[in-house]
């Protein structure tokens, strides 16, 4: 223990039992709560020679009783999900909400779904039965950070000691914090703030840690609301901020976030030379700056395009999107691909488009892939099959490819295997001949559809296997369901109809896509999404994208 | 017999046992909460779970042999086997309890049977077995040798 004798000496209101403070956790009052006899007793006994004060009952009726009648009487409860009088996440919440006690699940069943149920309902920790000991002599740390928690949510003083008795994190900490707290996305920005609070108490500006901020999809669309609202030029980050009127947001959080978004719209603008060109372009197939106002250049300078940038692509993932140019330049691919789709189909035109062309894009060919894969999924019209031209899409992804796509980095398939080339699609599209190739593997349309005018919060591991999930099947029309990450999705209505539609038919040959996008869908949906926002950056949501202004 | 040749045959049988499969990391566990203050501890923890055990085991099979087989309570009853036979660490009791589950999950009734019987078997089996282990415990502690420690198998 490193907490010392400052801990006891900050924490008056501790404990009632000034004698078993001083040996903290020794003392810790424990109620544990297990119908099995034998568990009790071995948890008892482990929780005894922890050091721990325990009580134990085999009901949870009798737990609540207890709990009740002496209100702070304890300090932590440890309670087995599966009780026959109450169900353990019950008690859970009954004793969260009653009493405010940290509350530690335990179970044999260590399925996932049941420990998500325990972390939703507000378990500090879930213990996977047989609990040994050394899950045990930790539990104390649960205590301490509540009441740290609470003493933040107090305005209490802390000391110093007391703080750097606190520096152990689990995992798990996040739960401990208020549910509303947790689901918002200013978690992150929250804790750091509480971290920035508890830095200024020290007095030392030195030590401030600068919170940083989750620039969650909400944010970011009331940041280019406010940039659009003074015009980019004359955007100002003090400005941005006033307008926002976030509490809690700084001028410097603006002012970062607006030069990521301002290299963004460089990017964006020097791939294309206005944005009236993606219309044209779109149409023209042999146009390669279709996109308006998506600048590969830019986009593929903004960055390294992280393999995971397609989940940050997919996710639109403002605040936790690391690689910021991985959105970017994955919209212009889809765009891209889009856009010589189109122009393809209708001409006939073998002509390969390269949109991409020249562009350095950073994007692995997976972030590509995916791009077009959400460029597709996002038009719900039936697309033409004729859509998916293997020909301009190699070229464009022979582009991206080349500059520094790594097919290696391509992660469709649900391990991280590579695509492979398929050789009915044409061979120089590495990415499109790896999805053909991979088509039989699971897409998620959800990701899809989002990547335009949507505001997923996905984050690049939550949307990297949503991403190779079984969504599209070039068997048959299966609908890739949209399924809810927990994200919050501001779909265009009709991009969200279109991803909802999307069917696995068409696309590539492989029928990666669903046949169902339509060309003027998919473009639409790109277009919507641009006009927005403008070009805007993927990073930061493609909130603002409206597909619409782009030239079919 | 001597104390250190008592001693000797608690190790190794000891060992055959955890080498079996019948007792796995968490009874050494058990061991070593055992101390002056709780002299019977194992003794009492392991009494707990023949004697909740056995009622477990005889309800699953008053509730097998119903008409209308209620899965969910075989799978309650199985889900509390499972726990307190891997808190003591009777392994092999608690894989019968995995494999009944599945079989529960399917609401597969021929199959549950099976698995009853099978983790009946393996339950008297490590009754037994544990029995015999404590009873070699108890003469060390009566002759005033110290119990070996099993820490090599937690």
């Amino acid at each position: 223990m490193n907490l010392g004798m400052n801990f006891t000496s900050s924490s008056s209101s501790w404990k009632s039992n000034d004698k078993a403070s001083d040996q903290f956790p020794a003392g810790l009052r424990v109620l544990v709560v297990d119908d099995d006899p034998t568990c009790l007793r071995i948890l008892e006994k482990m929780l005894r020679n922890c050091l721990y004060e325990v009580t134990k009952c085999n009901r949870a009726e009798i737990a609540l009783n207890l709990l009740r009648d002496n209100k702070n009487g304890y300090d932590v409860v440890l309670s087995d999900v599966h009780m026959p009088d109450m169900d353990g996440f019950k008690l859970l919440e009954l004793v969260g909400l009653e009493m405010d006690l940290p509350v530690l699940m335990m179970s044999a069943d260590d399925s996932m779904d049941v420990v998500l149920k325990g972390v939703t309902h507000g378990a500090c920790d879930y213990l996977i039965k047989p609990v040994r000991m050394e899950a045990l002599k930790n539990i104390w740390q649960h205590v301490v950070r509540k009441k740290k928690h609470e003493w933040k949510e107090k305005d209490f003083e802390q000391s110093g000691s007391f703080e750097e008795g606190e520096k152990c994190q689990k995992p798990l900490e996040d739960v401990d914090y208020s549910s509303s707290a947790n689901e918002g996305n200013w978690r992150g920005s929250k804790k750091r703030k509480d971290e920035e609070d508890e830095s200024e108490d020290r007095d030392d500006t030195s030590q401030l840690k600068k919170p940083r901020v989750v620039w969650s999809v909400e944010l970011h669309q009331q940041f280019v609301n406010a940039v659009n609202q003074l015009g980019i030029d004359k955007a100002v980050p003090k400005k941005i901020l006033e307008l926002m009127n976030v509490p809690g947001l700084t001028r410097e959080n603006v002012a970062s976030h607006l030069q990521k978004f301002r290299l963004y719209l460089r990017r964006l603008s020097g791939a294309s030379p206005h944005q009236n060109a993606l219309n044209n372009s779109f149409m023209g197939p042999s146009d390669p700056t279709f996109l308006n106002g998506l600048d590969f250049q830019a986009l593929a300078t903004s960055g390294q395009i992280p393999p995971q940038s397609l989940a940050t692509l997919q996710a639109a993932t403002l605040g936790r999107s690391t690689s910021k140019s991985t959105i970017p330049v994955a919209l212009v691919d889809q765009r891209n691909i889009f856009s010589f789709e189109n122009p393809q189909q209708r001409n006939n035109n073998s002509k390969q488009v390269n949109l991409l062309h020249g562009i350095p894009t950073n994007m692995d060919s997976k972030q590509l892939a995916n791009l077009q894969q959400s460029a597709y999924m996002s038009r719900s019209n039936s697309v033409p099959s004729h859509m998916v031209q293997p020909q301009p899409r190699t070229q464009l992804l022979n582009d991206i490819a080349g500059t520094r796509v790594s097919r290696n980095g391509i992660d469709f398939s649900r391990s991280n295997s590579e695509i492979s080339v398929s050789k009915n699609v044409v061979p120089n599209y590495d990415v499109y001949n790896e999805i053909n190739q991979n088509r039989n593997q699971d897409w998620t349309l959800q990701n899809v559809g989002s990547t335009y005018g949507s505001s997923l919060h996905v984050g690049p591991d939550v949307l990297r296997p949503v991403l190779v999930e079984p969504g599209f099947t070039s068997k048959g029309q299966s609908s890739l369901p949209v399924k809810s990450l927990g994200i919050d999705q501001q779909f265009n209505s009709s991009l969200a109809d279109n991803s909802l539609r999307v069917k696995a038919e068409m696309g590539f040959e492989n029928g990666l896509y669903s046949g169902h996008f339509g060309q003027d869908d998919l473009m639409s949906a790109i277009l919507k999404q641009q006009e927005g926002m403008g070009p805007v950056g993927n990073e930061f949501g493609f909130d603002g994208y409206h597909l619409d202004n782009l030239p079919v | 017999m001597e104390v250190n040749q008592m001693q000797r045959s608690f190790l190794e049988y000891a060992t055959v046992l955890f080498r079996e499969g019948f007792l796995d990391g968490q009874f050494s566990q058990l061991q070593m909460l055992q101390d002056e203050s709780n002299p019977d501890f194992v003794v009492e923890v392991v009494s707990l779970f023949f004697e909740d055990s056995q009622k477990l085991l005889n309800d699953l099979t008053t509730t097998l042999d119903q008409q209308n087989v209620d899965f969910k309570k075989i799978d309650a009853h199985i889900h509390q086997l499972k726990g307190s036979s891997s808190s003591i660490g009777a392994q092999r009791v608690k894989n019968a309890c995995i494999a009944f589950r599945n079989f529960c999950d399917q609401q597969n009734l021929e199959g549950c049977m099976r698995c009853l019987q099978h983790v009946k078997q393996e339950y008297l089996l490590v009754k037994s077995k544990l029995e015999a282990l404590l009873r070699l415990e108890q003469q060390i502690v009566a002759a005033g040798g110290a119990i070996p420690v099993l820490s090599e198998f937690s």
